[in-house]
């Protein structure tokens, strides 16, 4: 049924149309509203059979799921930012042991300085916990991906992540499709556990194990990520066939065929770069987007596909590797190597600053203009002179005071506040 | 693409303002996104909210920095933002307050604007009456209904009610009906001074 409504409460209803069995949260900005939602469908009856438990933290909320998805539940939980770090010892552990748990991340900033706002730090630094990573490009998507993630974690036996960015389409209301309980109940069948805590058939979940079988362990979560490779693009195929629409799968080309020049990214972010994609075409120019569906397991033969004929990609993205450079990026050149292409990376919307058709247009003119250095870290919309009288401060000596106020202040600004586009004096 | 740029202060429901008026162009089959300057909802401090409408998909999530129409539910943020950033000679504008325009210091922005594109609505006022409190936002939707035609009258009360039950819904229904009177009327007669309770 299409309904006008918050992403937040469109992702909460689909949750629970996916009927979880345990859910265990802790709220924090920008996740609240689906937890709070979900809360809401547990005690008025919309949702039934499941067990809300309020915790403690998030380090108890993923704890908890653990224990419930051992005991063979459904398990569902959702964070944003400090929440997932705070999670971080329990990730592992809910990957390595192979538990099918989902988890909404509603993408924020990770602080130092504090900041609430939208961008990928916080999912990116736990790419490597062995968790299956999904990114919404539209709320549509994020109601659709939920189902699909329920399908592939419980198929597979993996933990999975639904990214989906804080603010941006957490607090977004748009037109979005929901399904009915019918379809989700055939689309997604019970759960059925490939392994169980059960006291009649006891079985240790967790046993400790030494140099002889730890890296063979450890190797059957790199192959049954593999395997997901595989399982993606038919359960996003399969989700087509039901749903009638596409969401979901590996990568989404947008105009690529003969583009000379792609740009790669990840969620929502891709329709302001389908605008300026869509401007550039209608002069001339042969512009393509690359969304990035599943950055965890890395799709490296589907990326390589879609970018083979292009002469510049540049690999736009939320975060970054501090004293390193791109993070997706650098997935991006082991995916071209070998390959006759100039890499671009750019980090942009850190801290939820918006990432504007303007500031895009004038990014990709500098890089068909090759005014960019394909061999440095580009910052969009980087306040240069801000960033020059710190460093100059800096290299005096002495005690300067901490950066984030001295960058405030020489900016005039009492109090943070979102960016608002320019429209604050 | 129609774009919309309310705004307000914490507490005065703007973003409720941008989020109803998606939902009452989505009841006519249209496409809309409403979102907020996310996250700086404080009691007081100034609010913007936005709201895109269109006929086709809308795929951009930038702020709107150049809107079709804007919304003031606060004219004491005149002097605290640059509220008319981006608004064009022919862009729609209605302001909540019961004194003329030129009396806010507003009378060459007035100028510029297409006359029958511009209203002051005293939308508190309307609002005290109608629902016994000060929230300006259901007022002032029914005004840019009545002032752009954008959506209907009847689609702005049918989201109100939806999202509140009972007599907040019934009085800001009767509060989003009373300014759709009021410009209506005014845009026949010129700038009136007040609302006749």
């Amino acid at each position: 049924m299409l309904s006008q409504l918050e992403g937040s409460q469109a992702v909460a209803r689909a949750v629970t149309l996916c009927r979880p069995q345990v859910i265990a949260a802790y709220p924090i900005s920008p996740q609240t509203h689906i937890v709070e939602a979900l809360s809401d469908h547990v005690r008025t009856g919309a949702l039934t059979g499941c067990e809300y438990m309020m915790v403690e933290s998030e380090f108890g909320a993923m704890s908890a799921c653990i224990g419930a998805s051992a005991a063979g539940a459904r398990t569902y939980t959702a964070t944003s930012s400090q929440g997932l770090l705070f999670m971080a010892e329990a990730l592992f552990n809910a990957s390595g042991l192979g538990l099918p748990i989902v988890m909404t991340v509603a993408n924020r900033a990770i602080g130092a300085p504090i900041n609430i706002w939208n961008d990928h730090s916080d999912a990116m630094s736990m790419r490597d916990s062995g968790w299956i990573q999904l990114y919404a490009e539209s709320n549509q998507e994020a109601v659709d991906l939920h189902l699909q993630a329920f399908r592939l974690a419980e198929q597979l036996s993996v933990p999975v992540m639904v990214c989906m960015d804080g603010f941006v389409l957490t607090h977004a209301f748009e037109r979005v499709d929901l399904p009915t309980q019918d379809q989700v109940d055939a689309f997604l069948p019970p759960m059925r556990p490939q392994q169980l805590l059960d006291p009649d058939d006891p079985a240790t979940i967790g046993a400790m194990v030494g140099p002889e079988a730890f890296a063979e362990v450890r190797y059957l979560m790199h192959a049954k990520q593999m395997a997901a490779l595989d399982a993606i693009p038919v359960i996003a195929g399969e989700f087509a066939d039901t749903f009638h629409r596409h969401s979901g799968g590996l990568v989404r080309p947008y105009r690529v065929e003969d583009a000379e020049t792609v740009v790669v990214a990840l969620g929502s972010v891709l329709g302001t770069l389908e605008e300026v994609v869509d401007g550039l075409r209608a002069e001339g120019v042969r512009a393509g987007v690359l969304g990035i569906g599943c950055f965890r397991p890395w799709p490296v033969d589907e990326v390589r596909d879609a970018l083979r004929g292009a002469k510049r990609v540049v690999v736009l993205e939320k975060a970054f590797a501090v004293g390193a450079g791109g993070i997706v990026g650098q997935n991006v050149r082991m995916a071209l190597t070998g390959l006759p292409c100039e890499v671009y990376d750019v980090v942009a919307g850190l801290g939820g600053r918006p990432i504007t058709r303007a500031s895009l247009r004038r990014l990709l003119d500098e890089v068909l203009d090759a005014r960019i250095d394909p061999h440095r870290l580009h910052f969009l919309d980087l306040d240069t002179a801000v960033v020059e009288r710190e460093l100059e401060r800096s290299r005096g000596g002495g005690r300067i005071g901490p950066h984030a106020q001295n960058v405030l202040r020489d900016l005039g600004v009492v109090a943070a506040g979102s960016h608002g586009g320019g429209l604050e004096e | 693409m129609f774009a919309v740029r309310i705004h307000g202060r914490g507490g005065q429901g703007a973003v409720t303002a941008a989020e109803l008026l998606s939902v009452a162009a989505f009841d006519e089959g249209r496409h809309a996104q409403a979102f907020p300057t996310f996250g700086s909802e404080r009691t007081g401090a100034p609010v913007v909210s936005f709201c895109r409408i269109d006929d086709r998909p809308i795929r951009l999530r930038e702020p709107i920095a150049d809107p079709d129409a804007l919304l003031v539910q606060d004219p004491t943020l005149l002097h605290q933002v640059n509220l008319f950033a981006g608004l064009r000679d022919d862009g729609f504008l209605v302001v909540n307050t019961s004194k003329p325009l030129e009396e806010l210091g507003l009378g060459d922005l007035e100028e510029r604007l297409t006359a029958e594109h511009v209203v002051a609505v005293p939308a508190t006022e309307i609002a005290r009456h109608h629902l016994g409190r000060p929230l300006p936002n259901a007022a002032l939707l029914g005004a840019f209904s009545a002032l752009t035609g954008e959506v209907s009258l009847r689609s702005v009360t049918h989201a109100i009610r939806g999202r509140f039950a009972g007599q907040v819904g019934e009085g800001n229904a009767a509060a989003a009906e009373a300014a759709y009177a009021f410009v209506l009327d005014s845009l026949r007669t010129g700038p009136r001074r007040s609302v006749d309770a």
